[in-house]
């Protein structure tokens, strides 16, 4: 069985003020086929840590580890992680002009196995995700995120999830932005891609609603750059009547 | 991509006479089209190298082109099976149709060649004209080229140039009532090669000029466009497509003059830079006379750079003589590759390499699909793959 360890982690950006620490001792361990939801408010550092994962050249790790079935992921280049079976749907995904979607998936995949997917099973996998996502088929024809809106961002995002078929998948605020329907869409995709590939899950959150179609099994909330408190779905259901405030105060207090 | 202050690649953009309009002593230039003309090269004063026109060039390195006596004699080419070319005299009335020098390089040129190559299009049906001289040698040349697109002729000229070279020369392109024509150059010379390019077009009434500009090779080339729609109606595509790496200079310096009304111009240059001491200078020239009511126009001019010590100068310039336009605009951007493009790819398994290739590629795709010959444009996707492999 899979594991992804994070152990202890420490990270700070460059700012123009100086070097700023913004993860603060990260403990968290999830296994294959979990799903745990971070919950923080915002600023906390909860992109930080799906950056760091994911090896960002922005993000400096001080200290700490994380451990892919022991393997130190720290260690890999960004492409080397995601070929490891990471993946990051990120909150703000990237506008690439000139590089029709199509392309890229494919070129994704080809990376990812070792060798080009054979076409037409391929193409007709590509158009059943499409579609189970409810996005046009002319999408594939559009350059990677150019000119989508924040809600068709998301759900290529999704569609890269249930194509790449990773082992464990970092989703950064995959929720914000949406209207339920589309909150709806894109969690079946999750759930999709959770059943079919025996998923471990970091899912990321601000707000408790996508709580309600994706249901976790651990739920970690973080404040100020590490785990304040950890607990099963009924933790969730806490911050959903109470808010971030009981920890805020700590930390004012503190 | 990221767009950068101009300042950080030592250009300043959105302006011509304007430069340097702050300094003290500054002149402006005057109109366009009001510029000094002449096919003889003792016209010109000798180039200091910090004129306007000049000062972004190296000079140093074309000074037998500018300077030096040329051979004008006619060289050899290969052509496809078909077409209309043949060498006609200095005194066939085809010659100076299109234009007349504007610098001291051009005008050598022209004082300097024996006999011009004619290439004529007539047919209705679509051509594909491929032109190609590859031997022209060390030693300084001079060269006369017309092309001439009957009335409602169809065709694509494309000039390729590769091997080694240091030619001066003026390139005349006549495009008549209701042609269409596309004209491709392709600039793949030698490392030590130099080259001074002007084209001059008319593009008459109700036609059409597709003006693709592709420099990969050379030390330095410098290929200035000028294009006329001088008939009512007509339309003017000008396209360009460079690649510079360490030490090459490739300056493209593009003038469109909407003359006549209900004219459309389209400019979209795009270059990439790539090591130390690449330097590209665009520099994009839009006239819309006061007889150009109707005019729909726009110009852009994109760099992508890919390495540190490069410097792309990016000038746009739009004068307007008439009130009376459909429209008329103009970009210019330089950005640096962007890493947060390249982590998005990353993090999808992709390597650096092939990330760094995808969107440079893509970048450049969209004027390579302009050209509309599925060889040549096979050909420019190889040669862009073997520039950023090196
Ligand atoms: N590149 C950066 N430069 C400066 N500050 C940053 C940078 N990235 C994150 N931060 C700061 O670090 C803190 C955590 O940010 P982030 O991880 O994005 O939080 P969250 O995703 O929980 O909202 C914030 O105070 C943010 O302003
Ligand atoms: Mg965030």
């Amino acid at each position: 069985m899979s594991v992804l360890e994070i152990k202890d982690l420490h990270v700070s950006v460059e700012t123009e003020q100086g070097t700023k620490q913004i993860l603060k001792g990260v403990d968290l361990t999830i296994k294959q086929g979990e799903i745990h939801a971070v919950m923080g408010p915002n600023g906390s550092g909860k992109s930080t840590l799906a950056y760091s994962i994911a090896g960002h050249p922005k993000y400096h790790v001080e200290s700490g580890s994380v451990l892919l079935d022991g393997a130190e992921v720290l260690d890999m280049t960004v492409d080397e992680r995601a070929r490891a079976g990471l993946f990051l749907a990120m909150q703000y995904p990237v506008e690439i002009p000139g590089v029709r979607m199509a392309d890229f998936l494919r070129t994704a995949k080809t990376a990812l196995d070792g060798e080009a997917p054979a076409l037409r099973p391929w193409i007709k996998e590509v158009n059943e995700a499409m579609k189970a996502l409810r996005m046009d088929k002319a999408f594939s024809e559009r350059n990677v995120n150019e000119g989508f809106s924040g809600g068709e961002k998301k759900r290529h995002e999704i569609l890269q999830l249930e194509l790449l078929k990773p082992r464990f998948a970092v989703l950064d605020e995959t929720d914000s932005g949406l209207d339920v329907d589309a909150l709806k869409i894109v969690s079946e995709g999750v759930n999709r891609a959770h059943a079919a590939n025996d998923l471990g899950v970091l899912l990321i959150t601000h707000y408790t609603r996508i709580l309600r179609y994706i249901k976790p099994d651990f739920v970690h909330v973080f404040v100020d750059g590490r785990v304040a408190e950890e607990g099963g779905p009924e933790l969730a259901e806490r911050l959903e009547n109470e808010g971030y405030d009981r920890f805020l105060t700590d930390e004012v207090v503190a | 991509m990221t767009v950068l202050t101009p300042e950080q690649h030592g250009a300043k953009a959105h302006s011509d006479g304007g430069w340097d309009s702050t300094a003290p002593g500054y002149v402006p230039v005057q109109t366009r089209d009001a510029r000094f003309t002449s096919v003889e090269h003792d016209d010109f004063p000798a180039v200091k190298g910090i004129e306007n026109d000049w000062k972004l060039t190296p000079v140093a390195r074309i000074r037998p082109l500018l300077d030096d006596a040329l051979d004008g004699a006619p060289y050899d080419y290969t052509v496809t099976e078909g077409a209309s070319v043949s060498w006609i005299e200095r005194t066939d009335a085809r010659i100076g149709a299109a234009g007349t020098p504007e610098d001291r390089g051009s005008a050598n040129a022209w004082s300097s060649f024996d006999q011009a190559l004619a290439i004529t299009l007539t047919g209705e049906e679509h051509v594909d004209i491929v032109l190609t001289r590859d031997s022209l040698g060390t030693s300084p040349r001079a060269a006369h080229t017309v092309i001439t697109a009957k009335p409602n002729s169809r065709g694509t000229v494309i000039l390729r140039s590769s091997g080694d070279a240091h030619l001066a020369e003026n390139v005349e392109i006549v495009v008549e009532e209701g042609a269409a024509l596309t004209v491709v150059a392709v600039q793949e010379w030698s490392d030590a090669s130099t080259q001074l390019s002007s084209h001059f077009a008319q593009v008459g009434r109700n036609a059409s000029l597709k003006h693709i500009v592709v420099t990969l090779g050379g030390s330095v080339v410098r290929l200035n466009p000028s294009v006329h729609l001088s008939g009512e109606g007509a339309q003017g595509d000008l396209f360009g497509l460079y690649f510079a790496d360490a030490g090459q200079h490739f300056e493209q310096r593009v003038y469109l003059h909407h003359q006549a009304a209900n004219t459309v111009g389209r400019v979209n240059y795009k270059g990439a830079l790539q090591g130390e001491g690449a330097h590209t200078v665009w520099v994009g020239d839009v006239l819309i006379g006061p007889q150009a009511s109707g005019t729909d126009s726009y110009e852009q001019n994109r760099n992508l750079v890919l390495s540190e010590g490069t410097r792309a100068d990016s000038i746009p310039n739009l004068e307007i003589e008439t009130g009376d336009i459909l429209g008329a605009g103009h970009a210019s951007a330089t950005g640096r590759f962007d890493d947060e493009q390249l982590f998005y790819l990353q993090a999808r398994g992709i390597s650096e390499a092939e990330a760094r290739r995808l969107v440079v590629i893509g970048f450049l795709a969209e004027i390579v699909q302009k050209v509309g010959n599925a060889e040549l444009e096979a050909h420019l996707h190889a040669a862009i793959e073997k520039e950023l492999a090196s």
